[in-house]
C-alpha cells in the first residue's frame, strides 16, 4: 500500500474512535448540567444521585475524548502536511479560537466539576458545571465550521503560495453547509446520550423496577428520544437538501443513482457498482427519490454519470452507510413513539419489551453518528477541499513505512486502551444507582484521609482515591 | 509603524508552548518519578496531586500545534514531518499517561498496568519531546515548502542528550512539585529526588549549552560575536543564581522556592534557545516572516487571543486556587 491509502486509513482509523467520545461527551455534558440544575431547582436527592452516578461515567469518556483529540491535533501536521500548509490560513485560526474558546474553558473547570463540590460550594460548582457544558458546545461550533468548510468551501481567495487565504471571515465561518451540519451534529450527540442513559436506565428497571434514579433517568431519556428523534429526521432532511444544492455527486452516491432522471425513483436497497456504472438488485420506489430530494415527483437528479469518472465518489460505501444511518434513525423515532404510549397508558416503568428494546438501542447513536461521518467524509472524496483541492494532492511526502507503523501502533493501542476504558465504563453502568451515590474521590486532595480504602465493597473502587 | 504581527504571533507561540512545557513538565515529571516510590498511598498522592490540573496543562500542547497551524502553517507542515517518528511516540506516551488517570481508580487487580502506563507513558513522552526538541535545534532541511530530510534524520547523539536531559529536567519539576504538595515521608523522598535531579538537570544543562554552538555557525556567532553578547552573557550567569537558589532552597527544606527555582532554570534554558533561534522557527531554513500565514489571518486570530488568553490565565489561577494546599499523606494513615 502507497503512503496515500495508508494516511486516509489512518486518518479514518483515528477520527472514527474520537468521534465516538465528544459524540457522547457533548450531550452527556449538557445532561449533567440538566440534573445539576434540577438539584438545585427541587433539592431531589434523586438528581444529585443521579448527577454524581454520570459524572464518574462522564469523567472516564472525556479523558478517552481529550488523548485521541491531541492526537488529531497532530496528525494534520504528520500526514497531511500539504493541506495544512495549504489551508492553515483558513481553518487554523478556527481551530485556534477552538482550543481557546472551548477546549481551555472545559479543561479549566473539569477538575472542579470533578474534584471540588466540597471546595467550592453548590452555586460555584454549578457554574462549573455551566462552563464545562458551554466548552463542548463551542468546540462542536468551531469544528463543525472547519469540517463544513472543506465541504462546501466560501470566503476565500488564493496567494502566490498557493495558499488559500480569507477574503471575509463571516462567509468562512457561517459557510453554506454549517448551519445545517451544526444543528444535525449537536442533535445527533444528544440522541446518543439519551439512547445510552435510557439503555442504562431500562437496564437497572429490568432488574429493580422500584429504583427510583433509575425511574427518572429512563422518563428524560425517553422524553429526548420521543421529542429530539423526530427533529433530527427533519434536520436530516434539510441537511440531505443542502447537500444537493452543494455536492450534487454526493447525493448521487447516496441515493445510487448512475442515470440523471426526472421523477428518479427512491432506490431501498441495492448494490452499486462504481465500475460498471449501476446499481444491481436494486429494489426501488417509483417517482420517490425526487418527491424526498426535490419535493416534486418529476424533480431532475443528476446521476454519477453526470461528473467524470475521477470526480466521483465511492457509492458502494456511501450507499450504504447513509442507510444504516437512517434505519437507526427510525428504530430511534420508533422507540420514542413507543416510550409515549406506554407512559400515555401509564406504564412506562412497567413495560419490559419496551426495557429490552431500549437497552439494545443503547448503542444506536453510536453507530448512526459513524454511519453518518462515513457518509459525509467519504461522499467528499476525491477531496479534501470539496472541488478544489485533491486528497492525492494533500498527503505528506512521507515514507509509506512510517505511516504503516504508526497505523498498527495506534489500532493497537487504541483497542487496547480504549477497550479499557469501554469495560470500565460498562462495569460503572451495570451498578444500579444508589440513594447518596458515592462521589468520585470527593475530592482528590484530601479524600485519602476522609474515606479509608477498607470502607468500600470490594467493587466498588472508586473512593479509594 | 505597522504592527509586526508575525513577531507578535511567534512571542505567543513561544509563550503557549513555554507554558506547556513547565505546567505539563511536572505533572509529567510526577509520572516519571512514579517507579521510584513504591508505597501505593503515596502513589495515589502523587497522581492526586496533579489530577485536577493536568487536563488544563495538556491543553497549551494544543494550543501549540493549532496555533502554529493557524500562523505559521508552513512551519507546521515542514516540522511535523520532520519530526514524524518522536511526534507519533509522543502522542501515544500521553495517551498511555492521559487514560491511567482514570483507568486507575477504576480496578485494584489491574491497577499495577496503569501505574505502569502512568509511569511509562510519562517518561516516553517527555523522552521523545526532548528529542523533537534536540532535532529542531540541530536543524531541518526545507526544499520548496516541504520537509527535505529522511525518516531518521532527527536520531543524532545530540537529540538523544536532549531527550535525557529533558527527562531529567521534568523529573526535577515534578519532585519540587512534591516538595510543595506534600508533606511526611513522601516530602522527604521528593527533597531526595530533587537533589539528585536538579544536579542532573544542571549537567545536562551545561552539556546542551556547550554543544549547541558548534551544531551551527550562527549560534556560535550568536552567543559570543560582538556586541550581542552583552545581552547572552546575562543568561549564564542568571542560570547560576538559580542553581544556586535551587541546591540552598533545597538544602535548608523550604518548600515552595525549590519549584520556583527549577521554573526559572526552564524558563532560562528556554529563553537561551530562543536566543539561538531567532529569527528562524525552523533552525536554519525558515524565518518567522518567511512561515506567517497571511495577515488578515494572524490579526483574525489575535483578536481572539487578546482577550481570550487573560481569561483562560484567570480561571486556569483560580482552578489551582481551588486545589491549594497539600494532599493528604495518605502514607501516614496506615
Amino acid at each position: 500500500m502507497d503512503a496515500l491509502l495508508l494516511a486516509r486509513w489512518q486518518f479514518a482509523f483515528t477520527i472514527s474512535a474520537h468521534i465516538i467520545f465528544p459524540a457522547f461527551s457533548i450531550g452527556l455534558a449538557s445532561y449533567l448540567f440538566v440534573l445539576e440544575a434540577l438539584w438545585l431547582k427541587t433539592g431531589r436527592s434523586v438528581y444529585l444521585d443521579l448527577f454524581t452516578y454520570w459524572k464518574k461515567i462522564f469523567a472516564i469518556a472525556f479523558g478517552m475524548g481529550v488523548v485521541s483529540g491531541i492526537v488529531m491535533s497532530y496528525q494534520f501536521g504528520t500526514n497531511w502536511s500539504v493541506f495544512s500548509d495549504k489551508v492553515g490560513p483558513v481553518l487554523g485560526p478556527l481551530m485556534g479560537y477552538e482550543v481557546l474558546s472551548a477546549f481551555f474553558l472545559e479543561a479549566g473547570f473539569l477538575g472542579v466539576m470533578l474534584f471540588g463540590m466540597q471546595r467550592v460550594g453548590p452555586v460555584l460548582h454549578m457554574l462549573a458545571t455551566t462552563m464545562v457544558a458551554a466548552g463542548t458546545a463551542m468546540s462542536a461550533f468551531w469544528i463543525l465550521s472547519v469540517n463544513s468548510w472543506m465541504q462546501t468551501p466560501a470566503g476565500y481567495g488564493t496567494n502566490a503560495a498557493g495558499q488559500f487565504i480569507v477574503l471575509d471571515w463571516w462567509q468562512v465561518i457561517f459557510n453554506p453547509s454549517f448551519p445545517y451540519r451544526f444543528v444535525h451534529m449537536v442533535l445527533a450527540a444528544y440522541l446518543t446520550t439519551a439512547f445510552v442513559v435510557g439503555a442504562v436506565g431500562a437496564f437497572q428497571l429490568l432488574r429493580d423496577r422500584g429504583n427510583e434514579a433509575a425511574r427518572t433517568m429512563f422518563s428524560m431519556a425517553m422524553w429526548m428520544a420521543a421529542i429530539v428523534a423526530p427533529i433530527q429526521v427533519v434536520a436530516g432532511d434539510f441537511h440531505g437538501l443542502n447537500t444537493l444544492e452543494h455536492q450534487p455527486a454526493k447525493i448521487a452516491a447516496m441515493e445510487g443513482h448512475f442515470e440523471t432522471r426526472a421523477g428518479a425513483p427512491l432506490i431501498l436497497f441495492g448494490i452499486p457498482d462504481m465500475a460498471r456504472e449501476r446499481t444491481d438488485y436494486a429494489l426501488e420506489i417509483p417517482k420517490l427519490g425526487s418527491l424526498i430530494l426535490t419535493h416534486s415527483w418529476d424533480g431532475t437528479i443528476r446521476g454519477l454519470k453526470d461528473f467524470p469518472p475521477q470526480d466521483r465518489p465511492n457509492a458502494l460505501i456511501v450507499f450504504w452507510s447513509f442507510r444504516v444511518m437512517v434505519g437507526l434513525g427510525f428504530a430511534m423515532v420508533a422507540i420514542g413513539l413507543w416510550s409515549l404510549v406506554l407512559r400515555w397508558r401509564r406504564r412506562l416503568y412497567d413495560a419490559p419489551w419496551l426495557h429490552r428494546a431500549a437497552v439494545a438501542m443503547g448503542p444506536a447513536g453510536f453507530g448512526a453518528v459513524l454511519a453518518g461521518w462515513i457518509t459525509t467524509e467519504v461522499g467528499r472524496q476525491p477531496y479534501t477541499v470539496y472541488g478544489l483541492l485533491r486528497t492525492a494532492d494533500s498527503v505528506s511526502a512521507v515514507a509509506a513505512e512510517a505511516v504503516g507503523a504508526s497505523l498498527v501502533a495506534f489500532v493497537l493501542v487504541y483497542f487496547a486502551l480504549f477497550g479499557s476504558g469501554t469495560f470500565y465504563i460498562l462495569r460503572l453502568m451495570s451498578r444500579p444507582p444508589h440513594r447518596n451515590e458515592p462521589d468520585l474521590p470527593a475530592d482528590p486532595m484530601r479524600a485519602s484521609g476522609i474515606m479509608p480504602a477498607p470502607a468500600m465493597d470490594a467493587q466498588d473502587t472508586v473512593p479509594v482515591r | 509603524m505597522e504592527t509586526d504581527l508575525a513577531f507578535v504571533w511567534a512571542a505567543l507561540i513561544a509563550f503557549a508552548v513555554l507554558a506547556y512545557v513547565v505546567l505539563d513538565g511536572f505533572d509529567l515529571g510526577v509520572g516519571i518519578l512514579f517507579p521510584f516510590v513504591e508505597e501505593e498511598a503515596q502513589r495515589d498522592d502523587m497522581m492526586n496531586s496533579v489530577a485536577p490540573v493536568w487536563d488544563g496543562n495538556e491543553t497549551w500542547l494544543v494550543l501549540g500545534g493549532g496555533g502554529l497551524l493557524a500562523v505559521f502553517p508552513l512551519a507546521y507542515a515542514v516540522i511535523l514531518p520532520a519530526l514524524y517518528v518522536p511526534i507519533i511516540v509522543m502522542l501515544l506516551g500521553l495517551i498511555f499517561r492521559g487514560v491511567a488517570f482514570e483507568f486507575r481508580w477504576r480496578t485494584r487487580r489491574g491497577q499495577f498496568l496503569w501505574d505502569w502506563a502512568f509511569a511509562g507513558g510519562s517518561t516516553l513522552a517527555a523522552f521523545a519531546q526532548g528529542i523533537a526538541l534536540g532535532a529542531l535545534v540541530q536543524g531541518i532541511p526545507v526544499r520548496g515548502r516541504a520537509y527535505a530530510g529522511g525518516w531518521w534524520d532527527w536520531l543524532t547523539p545530540f537529540s538523544v542528550l536532549t531527550g535525557v536531559a529533558l527527562v531529567v529536567g521534568f523529573a526535577l519539576l515534578g519532585a519540587t512539585w512534591l516538595v510543595f504538595k506534600t508533606e511526611g515521608p513522601l516530602q522527604d523522598k521528593a527533597y531526595r529526588f530533587a537533589r539528585l535531579t536538579g544536579v542532573g538537570t544542571l549537567l545536562a544543562i551545561a552539556a546542551v549549552s556547550l554543544w549547541t554552538p558548534f551544531l551551527n555557525p550562527a549560534f556560535m556567532h550568536r552567543w559570543f560575536a560582538w556586541p550581542q553578547a552583552v545581552f547572552t552573557f546575562p543568561v549564564p550567569l542568571l542560570v547560576a543564581a538559580a542553581a544556586f537558589v535551587l541546591l540552598r532552597s533545597l538544602a535548608t527544606r523550604r518548600e515552595l522556592a525549590p519549584f520556583l527555582a527549577a521554573l526559572a532554570l526552564f524558563v532560562l534554558s528556554y529563553a537561551g534557545l530562543g536566543i539561538s533561534f531567532y529569527p528562524y522557527i525552523v533552525p536554519t531554513s525558515v524565518t518567522i516572516w518567511e512561515a506567517a500565514a497571511p495577515p488578515e489571518s494572524l490579526a483574525f486570530l489575535l483578536t481572539g487571543a487578546a482577550v481570550l488568553i487573560p481569561l483562560i490565565l484567570a480561571y486556569t489561577a483560580y482552578s489551582y486556587w481551588v486545589f491549594r494546599g497539600k494532599v493528604h499523606v495518605g502514607g501516614g494513615y496506615h
